[in-house]
């Protein structure tokens, strides 16, 4: 199944992936990590090579992902209490200040209510990282996106360009010759622009997702 | 074993492909064991000579681990970014978040101080798309303007899904367990744990599990968990080229992905144990939890619902339960078993109806149609409106002081002054009838809808939706249990452990343990679902309960049917998938064996005096996968097995690059070609792809035996002999047909090699 065109890509793809991830955790982390030079977060620190494009990158990057929500909160939930309705507080404080008496402001009791009156209150610290949310829905959704163009380039587009090209119509007939693997190997798109390596690898492709389709979809042989 | 100088060789001048498998055929466990056993004596060796390959030697051992790491990360962040986009795309279905879109309805309110106490996750940022649209709240046409977009956005998400599936990666589709299982049997699958399935099937389970149909993510994320672990075999040449090095990784894998499920780490492990795996040596149980604990671990920080937990239904109570309590519990065992057999039944049917008539050849439309339908019926029912994993979290839950859900309606005693978690039984209020209608037509809605949900042509596990049956029902005879405890507390059986103004019943435990039962009724889990539900709640003291309504369910399901709901599907598919039932019938080898006794002779190879056209019109003519190697044919005395892949590419090798090789050669299997004429042609020579130690038997071994060796050693083939000479072959599918035969089950159903 390994290709040469796969085996030549793999490296950079893989590097491709490293930085995309390191770039995904960076941002996430980024608002725990004040940005300054001193106290880089992960690959930020890169950017002070001299490669300014990449700094500037960064930067419009960071700039994108800042912080608009607060990734903290303490919610006390307190129950209606003699004439008092209940009522809902949320504030920005430390795990360790989570409770009734920090929270609870203005306290709607007097003095000496405030005991009985926290007693009933249910205070939970919570965290979250609106940063991540961002970053993942964006990636999903760009995800999602580029696959809708790219199947409706295979619907709609491909079949106007490959009309009139012969190459096609022995992939139609040789579906079910029995040794399809060996003869890949030997007639690996060995093309020589990079266009006619990835056309090659296309190619293939689609001829193994035709098979699956003819498996499950038509043959019923798998997954029904 | 293999003669090691025979595989040596091998490694030595190996051509292209040799000893790989072709697609949808078995592998051999022994000669890929036997493969490694030999690459590791060549790697050990060799340190000895330089400290180069010491240090490689090293790295060789240590790939295992790191493979585990990088699975580990890869799909515990895959689950992450999934349980992310599900909340969202969710959400999605009902409004939209004005100040940031990217924010689900909880995450759009998270730092609001607009909510108010009645209207918990109600504020300004959030707005349902017909406020949006109009500016009215309430009012008919809102209502029916909501109803439209939910299901328009339901199938917008299904029909994306399976256009997805169909266009990029047929594979994707489906659960993905019992294929996995059978791969881990030992089956090759070109391309279902490929790149591409990988990729499709993470974004089609975040549309399918967010258009609302019935489905959970819990068995694709093995299936996506085991696609990384194909993709980071393929990194070392130790796991890229031995399939059965790769299986071992793919059994960890498969933890990890029950790992990030459940946010059980253990129970994955077990899971992986228990129901997924075939060969699972000691190494591999390691090595799991290490996958298991990594992936937990990158989970966790990237905490995708904000309650530092890995699952939204994580809950934590600890108040206690008692004897009488599991009449109750056993119950819904019963009724957990009877839930299974109704669903692995009338799923098989409609599958089966799926696969063989026209109803198979509309995918596309038959999802369309369930999503439709799902959606409309879904909607007006709270409780089917909101997303599955959210009903489970909150049928689960206890009924606090503070809860705001309608089935946490009760009546409060006005002067109750006690601290908010001590509280005791009290009546129910209008608010929980009223749920308990709504919960009795969602429950009958689930089981019917996820009878045909599952095996559609997306992704869809039936973990969640099982589990919601089982919740509902338990949380109805909780409810229940609960309100006959507090009006009579006078009767005997709750004399001792209910007094009046007493914390005696959960609810939510109820649910719980309902759950576990249907969970069990329908995959027949017991050990690992036991801790799965155990790291769900992280008390101990519900242990028995939980293992009380796992085994009721299990035997009770077991008296309908042998089978779990992936066994029935692998029988279904007839996948060459060798199960670890005793098999009883007093048959022989002789029975079993091909050729039968009116059909012409063995195809066999001498080992002296084939030429290679001979061959190659062997080849032409039959199908079969491998040929025995016999002294000659007179004497029928066996030397070795070779395989028809291995054989076709030798041939075609040494057409192309040696000379002197025609149609004349001779082929040998000897070790030295004897002395022959130079007027005669080059001969060929093709020890080196001759096994030979291939398994034999003769013709008496009764069957019970040869099905214990194909299954302990997981053989492709066995050779049966009677006093040295050589009888006929025995093969997996052979055994497999045989065994669907004693059971009166059409044998023809087995196709696979």
């Amino acid at each position: 199944m390994s290709s040469s065109i796969a085996q030549n890509l793999r490296a950079p793809a893989l590097v491709l992936v490293f930085f995309v991830l390191v770039d995904v955790i960076s941002l996430a982390l980024a608002d725990k990590v004040q940005f300054s030079p001193d106290t880089c977060p992960l690959h930020l620190c890169f950017s002070y090579f001299p490669t300014y494009v990449k700094y500037s990158l960064n930067m419009s990057l960071y700039m994108f992902i800042t912080q608009s929500f607060e990734d903290v909160r303490c919610k006390c939930i307190c129950p209606p209490y003699r004439n008092i309705s209940g009522h809902i507080y949320k504030r920005n404080v430390t795990q360790k200040d989570c409770n009734c008496l920090h929270v609870v402001e203005p306290m709607p009791v007097p003095g000496h209510d405030v005991e009985a009156y926290c007693l009933l209150c249910e205070c939970k610290y919570e965290e979250r990282s609106s940063n991540t949310i961002k970053v993942t829905i964006i990636i999903y959704l760009s995800v999602v996106g580029a696959l809708l163009l790219y199947m409706l380039f295979l619907l709609l587009v491909d079949p106007l360009i490959r009309k009139h090209d012969p190459y096609t119509m022995p992939l139609q007939n040789e579906e079910d010759s029995e040794d399809v693997r060996p003869r890949v190997d030997g007639a690996q798109g060995r093309g020589n622009t990079v266009l006619e390596r990835v056309e090659g690898a296309q190619q293939r492709w689609k001829k193994q997702v035709q098979e699956q389709r003819k498996t499950v979809f038509d043959r019923h042989k798998l997954l029904s | 074993m293999n003669g090691a100088g025979n595989l040596m060789d091998f490694l030595d001048e190996p051509f292209p492909d040799v000893g790989t498998y072709e697609d949808f055929h078995t592998i051999d466990w022994l000669r890929e064991k036997s493969r490694d056993t030999d690459r590791h004596r060549k790697i050990t060796s060799k340190s000895k000579e330089s400290m180069w390959e010491l240090i490689k030697g090293l790295l060789d051992a240590w790939s295992g681990w790191l493979v585990m790491l990088l699975i580990g990360l890869l799909s515990g962040t895959l689950a992450g970014v999934i349980d992310l986009a599900v909340d969202w795309m969710t959400d999605l279905k009902e409004g939209v978040c004005l100040s940031a879109f990217w924010y689900s309805h909880e995450q759009c309110c998270w730092t609001s101080n607009e909510t108010t106490f009645a209207d918990r996750d109600k504020c300004p940022q959030w707005q349902k798309w017909a406020e949006l649209m109009t500016g009215y709240t309430e009012g008919a046409g809102v209502y029916v303007l909501n109803y439209f977009l939910y299901v328009l956005w339901a199938l917008f998400f299904s029909f994306l899904a399976v256009s997805l599936v169909r266009v990029f990666a047929p594979y994707a589709c489906g659960s993905g367990i019992p294929e996995i299982k059978t791969i881990l049997s030992g089956f090759i699958i070109r391309g279902y744990l490929g790149k591409w399935t990988l990729l499709i099937k993470t974004v089609t389970l975040v549309l399918a599990v967010s258009s609302g149909l019935s489905l959970g993510k819990e068995g694709p994320l093995v299936h996506v968990a085991c696609c990384c672990g194909n993709l980071f075999c393929s990194l070392f040449s130790k796991y890229s080229k031995n399939e059965g090095k790769r299986r071992e990784v793919l059994s960890a894998a498969a933890a990890a992905g029950v790992s990030v499920a459940f946010g059980a780490p253990i129970g994955g492990v077990l899971f992986s144990l228990e129901e997924v795996s075939y060969y699972f040596p000691l190494k591999t149980l390691w090595r799991s939890f290490f996958a298991a604990l990594v992936a937990a671990f990158t989970l966790r920080s990237i905490n995708p619902f904000g309650n530092n937990r890995l699952v939204l239904f994580y809950v934590e109570y600890h108040t206690p339960w008692y004897m009488a309590e599991l009449v109750p519990f056993i119950l819904l065992g019963v009724f957990g078993g009877l839930w299974g057999t109704l669903f692995i039944r009338g799923n098989i049917a409609w599958c089966r109806r799926r696969k063989t008539t026209s109803l198979g050849k509309y995918p596309v439309l038959e999802v369309i149609a369930v999503t439709g339908i799902t959606a409309i019926l879904a909607f007006p029912n709270p409780y089917t409106r909101r997303s599955t994993s959210e009903l489970i979290s909150e049928l689960f839950n206890d009924c606090g002081a503070l809860e705001s859900s309608q089935l946490c309606d009760y009546i409060n005693n006005p002067n109750m002054t006690r601290p908010v978690d001590d509280i005791p039984d009290r009546p129910a209020g209008p608010g929980v009838y009223s749920a308990l209608w709504q919960l009795t037509l969602a429950l009958i809605f689930k089981i019917v809808i996820t009878i045909f949900t599952f095996g559609m042509k997306i992704p869809s596990g039936l973990f969640i939706p099982s589990m919601a049956v089982g919740a509902i029902a338990g949380r109805i005879v909780g409810i229940a249990v609960e309100q006959m405890a507090y009006h009579h507390h006078d009767w005997i059986i709750f004399k001792n452990w209910c007094r009046p103004g007493a914390d005696c019943v959960t609810p939510g435990l109820y649910a719980m343990v309902g759950a576990a039962a249907c969970l069990g009724g329908v995959t027949r889990m017991t050990v690992s679902l036991v801790v799965i539900m155990f790291e769900l709640t992280g008390g101990l003291e519900y242990i028995v309960p939980l293992m009380a309504a796992a085994v009721t369910s299990k035997w009770v399901a077991d008296a309908f049917g042998k089978e779990g709901i992936y066994e029935a599907h692998i029988q279904l598919n007839g996948y060459p998938y060798l199960d670890q039932d005793e098999f009883t019938h007093r048959t022989l080898a002789t029975d079993v064996m091909r050729p039968r006794r009116n059909e012409p002779p063995l195809s066999v190879l001498t080992q002296d005096s084939t030429t290679v056209e001979d061959v190659e019109t062997l080849i032409k003519e039959t199908d079969y996968n491998g040929f025995p190697v016999v002294v000659s044919r007179e004497s029928e005395r066996l030397i070795g097995f070779v395989q028809r892949r291995d054989l076709i590419l030798a041939i075609k090798n040494a057409r192309q690059k040696q000379d002197g090789v025609v149609s004349n050669s001779v082929v040998y299997f000897t070790e030295d070609a004897p002395q022959i004429p130079a007027s005669n042609p080059q001969p060929l020579k093709l020890r080196r792809i001759l096994n030979l130690s291939p398994f034999t038997v003769t013709d008496h071994t009764p069957m019970e035996t040869v099905v214990d060796i194909f299954r302990k050693l997981g053989l492709r083939q066995c050779l049966v002999t009677r006093s040295g000479r050589l009888l006929g072959i025995i093969t997996k599918k052979d055994v497999l047909r045989h065994m669907a035969q004693m059971m009166n089950q059409d044998p023809e159903s087995i196709m696979f090699n």
